[in-house]
């Protein structure tokens, strides 16, 4: 049944395609006085802010929702529903909530919001379990205060807090939302389509893959630095249609724009590009915890387990061509699954390099010295030309005679056969991946240390991944206060990532966000699109 | 007597090609040069395109002779163009002149094989449909009545939507052709099956038609050695137009995502890819694939305008 029911999705995707430009000419009739018209290359679909943990629909739902923090401009951590907090004990934090605040259907905002919240996005089906740490216990003190208890101590424990949004009780529970909405879940109902936050706008309608209207909350309790009245979006696969949406004024604000159109945006009289470094790292990673890959031709088994085949995959690939091709230059590689900015030590690590022949005698002296065939999963509408990039490694790869199957998919799809919804079935994938405390711990925890088949431990080490040293300094790690002691670990542990080659760091991503001249807008390298920050003139 | 036989054979034979050189059909063919150099055309795409493996000089099939230190070349008379590749390269690295004739196979075969399929389907129906009348008649031209309501394309994107849902998407890519024979074929069956309907209500009250129950002959036989014959012309003007109708649709299905996959491209396919390339200059890789495609379907399209006309009485 489910399956019937993702064939509808993808007959719907393309008739999406098909009436990309009448939707944008729609959207054009539909304008008010400072409406800002924003285009992305892929859809917004259930709108529970706890289902799938992704930048894009993060950012769409943080204009709407917020955390207890909330981060600035420049990624720092300021107070957001929570006006201040304080560590009273290493194991005992406590968190004084604003009193003027309410969720745009009128009901106040208050402790009870927040530990319904705290329990919810602990709860099966949420992609978010890593905000908080499964063990702590959150106590109302009274209406504006709670407490949180911990059973270890935890230094960076609110560095994620400003994509964990805090949620109606009253609302949720009207509205049978008492439970996350699995990313997987195909017909969810009308509930994971509304939303009831705190932030400055509000969702008037929202179709996925259609549309979504955002108005201002009138009632928002902070201080008001945009002049919009609307916000309207539209997904817009084709990057040509984009584009050109773009140019003609059709939309305001386009992200991507496709790398080989930058020049043409930018030399326009009209519109303007953003640029900037990303703090994603795309990468690609090996399943090592299945027995056999059943897309595989190997039989009896998994190729992948062995560290020689996982390095004649890393050599088998020119990053070079990757960034002056496809990407024309607009990417940085890198040598670790964290962004170099990130690191205080990342410039002492190297790439393995590029070497065809070196890969090909490791994948032989692994005992496959003619290859084998292996499925890749692919995102097609998630990350600056992550399809290209894919086509890219599947004939690199058949230069050391390794055949690949690619699957490359809109992210709905995609995600939700990858990530834990779907049971992590992939058995080669690209992925990319911004640390959302933009710290290391958060990379190690969520990418590299061990999981089992139902995803308790690294929730996003799709491959499962598996070195109990790893494992060993994540705990350690998280609750190191000494910041050399720790950086020393962090090493550790990513020397031993590098030389096990438990994934393929590719490359630091740009941003590039086109705009009409008229737009201003805060670009965050955390690559979210912030309506809260636009001025249109 | 064995002497006379010998020398008879060829004599036959080359009055036979006489025939056929004489007939009304060759005649109005060299009467009109617009169709004859729409013949050439054809013919010399089609020849191509089942020649690819041996005239092409790359195979873009085989992901393991790309480079995409190869990408983005001009066509060769450009400056920065590479002379391997007359047409330029696409964005994988592949020479877009062998693409272009491995997707023109793609696309002719995929083309050929629905409207063939949707030729049989038609025509069976639209004979079943006219001989029988009454309720099959009803049925039948009912059904065929409603799916007209839908424009082609639609049908053809719900059946390959479901087949891709049903499927699932690693499957679906080993039966992506088959799906899109399937889809179009199915999409343009109701054409055959009202023209034929229409034929045999007349025909079939024809003496010949009586004479052939009188013996004692089955329906089955009636049908398809009495009656379709003295039906065909009509369809086989149907089948030509419907083959240029056919590569359109299926190069849109391409085009649209649904169709080939990005590692068998058909010429809808490219047109997509290049499509995203189009602003940035790198004109070559939507300009050629389309040209061929527009030429393709102009040369298939003026040939079954010329059927229709060569074939139907009234116009001679």
């Amino acid at each position: 049944m489910g399956r019937k029911i993702a064939g509808a999705r993808s007959l719907r995707a393309a008739i999406i395609a098909a009436t990309a430009m009448t939707a944008s000419v729609t959207g054009a009739t539909a304008q008010e006085e400072n409406t800002l018209r924003f285009a992305f290359q892929g859809t917004l679909n259930a709108l529970d802010p706890y289902s799938l943990n992704e930048t894009f629909t993060l950012g769409m739902l943080g204009n709407v929702y917020e955390g207890l923090t909330k981060r600035d401009e420049d990624l720092e951590i300021i107070p957001g529903l929570a006006e201040s907090w304080e560590m009273l004990e290493p194991l005992h934090w406590r968190f004084h909530l604003r009193e003027d605040v309410t969720f745009a259907n009128g009901n106040p905002f208050t402790a009870d919001d927040v530990i319904f919240s705290a329990e919810r996005v602990r709860a099966e089906n949420s992609d978010m379990k890593t905000r908080i740490p499964a063990d702590s216990e959150w106590v109302k003190v009274d209406d504006h205060t709670v407490d949180v208890k911990l059973q270890t101590p935890n230094p960076i424990l609110i560095a994620e807090w400003d994509t964990w949004y805090i949620m109606d009780k009253e609302w949720s529970e009207e509205n049978g939302l008492t439970n996350p909405i699995s990313a997987r879940d195909t017909n969810p109902g009308e509930a994971a389509y509304m939303a009831n936050g705190t932030g400055p706008f509000q969702i008037d309608s929202h179709e996925p893959g259609v549309k979504t209207i955002y108005t201002v909350n009138e009632d928002w309790w902070g201080e008001v630095e945009h002049n919009l009245d609307q916000v309207v979006f539209t997904p817009i696969a084709s990057d040509a249609t984009r584009v050109a949406a773009l140019l003609s004024g059709d939309v305001d604000l386009i992200e991507p724009v496709p790398v080989q159109d930058i020049s043409r945006v930018d030399s326009n009289p009209d519109t303007d590009v953003l640029t900037g470094p990303e703090l994603r790292v795309i990468h690609l990673g090996f399943n090592q915890i299945r027995d056999e890959l059943p897309t595989s031709d190997v039989e009896g088994e998994n190729p992948f387990r062995d560290a020689r085949v996982r390095k004649a995959f890393y050599q088998a690939i020119n990053i070079d061509a990757i960034k002056t091709r496809v990407m024309r230059d607009l990417a940085t590689p890198v040598p670790l699954l964290i962004a170099n900015e990130l690191f205080a030590d990342s410039g002492e690590f190297e790439r393995w390099p590029y070497d065809p022949d070196a890969a090909k005698e490791l994948l032989a002296e692994a005992g496959y010295p003619d290859g084998f065939t292996v499925g890749m999963d692919c995102p097609n509408d998630r990350y600056v030309n992550d399809e290209a990039i894919c086509q890219a490694v599947v004939s690199m790869l058949a230069g050391i005679g390794v055949n690949i199957d690619l699957n490359a998919q809109p992210k709905a799809q995609y995600f939700a056969k990858v990530l834990a919804p779907g049971g992590y079935d992939t058995d080669f994938f690209l992925l990319g991946w911004t640390p959302s405390s933009f710290d290391s711990w958060n990379v190690l925890t969520n990418l590299a240390t061990c999981r089992d088949e139902s995803g308790a431990g690294g929730p996003f080490n799709l491959g499962g991944y598996c070195n109990e040293e790893v494992d060993a300094l994540a705990k350690d790690i998280v609750v190191e206060t000494d910041i050399e002691k720790r950086d020393a670990m962090i090493k550790q542990a990513y020397e031993i990532l590098t030389s096990e080659t438990s994934h393929i760091p590719l490359h630091q991503q740009s941003l590039a966000w086109g705009k009409r001249s008229n737009v201003d807008i805060v670009q965050r390298s955390d690559n979210q699109v912030l309506f809260y920050w636009a001025q249109v003139h | 007597m064995s002497e006379q036989t010998l020398t008879q054979v060829p004599a036959r034979r080359s009055s036979r090609l006489k025939n056929a050189l004489d007939s009304d059909l060759i005649y109005s063919l060299r009467k009109s040069p617009l169709t004859m150099v729409a013949a050439v055309v054809t013919l010399v795409l089609v020849l191509s395109a089942v020649f690819a493996p041996w005239i092409a000089p790359q195979n873009p099939y085989d992901p393991s002779s790309l480079s995409i230190m190869d990408s983005f070349y001009p066509p060769a008379w450009e400056a920065d163009g590479d002379p391997r590749f007359l047409l330029g390269t696409d964005d994988q690295g592949r020479g877009l002149l062998s693409t272009i004739l491995y997707g023109m196979r793609t696309s002719l075969a995929v083309g050929f094989a629905s409207v063939i399929f949707a030729m049989v389907l038609g025509v069976t129906l639209g004979l079943v449909a006219g001989y029988f009348g009454g309720k099959t008649d009803s049925i039948i031209m009912r059904i065929a009545d409603v799916q007209l309501t839908f424009p082609a394309i639609l049908i053809a994107l719900l059946i390959d939507g479901v087949a891709r849902g049903l499927a699932g998407s690693h499957a679906y890519d080993e039966i992506v052709f088959g799906v899109l024979i399937l889809s179009i074929g199915l999409s343009f069956w109701v054409q055959y099956a009202r023209t034929v309907r229409g034929s045999v209500i007349v025909e079939a009250n024809k003496e010949y038609v009586l004479a052939a129950r009188l013996i004692g002959l089955g329906p089955i036989t009636i049908m398809f050695r009495h009656v379709l014959p003295n039906v065909l012309g009509p369809v086989l003007v149907i089948a030509t137009i419907n083959l240029a109708l056919a590569i359109i649709t299926e190069a849109t299905l391409s085009f649209l995502g649904v169709g080939a996959p990005l590692t068998q491209p058909s010429l809808g396919t490219l047109i997509r890819v290049g499509n995203d390339f189009l602003f940035s200059g790198e004109w070559w890789i939507t300009i050629f694939p389309g040209v061929t495609l527009a030429v393709l379907a102009l040369a298939v399209n003026l040939l079954g305008d010329w059927l229709r006309d060569a074939l139907n009485p009234k116009l001679r």
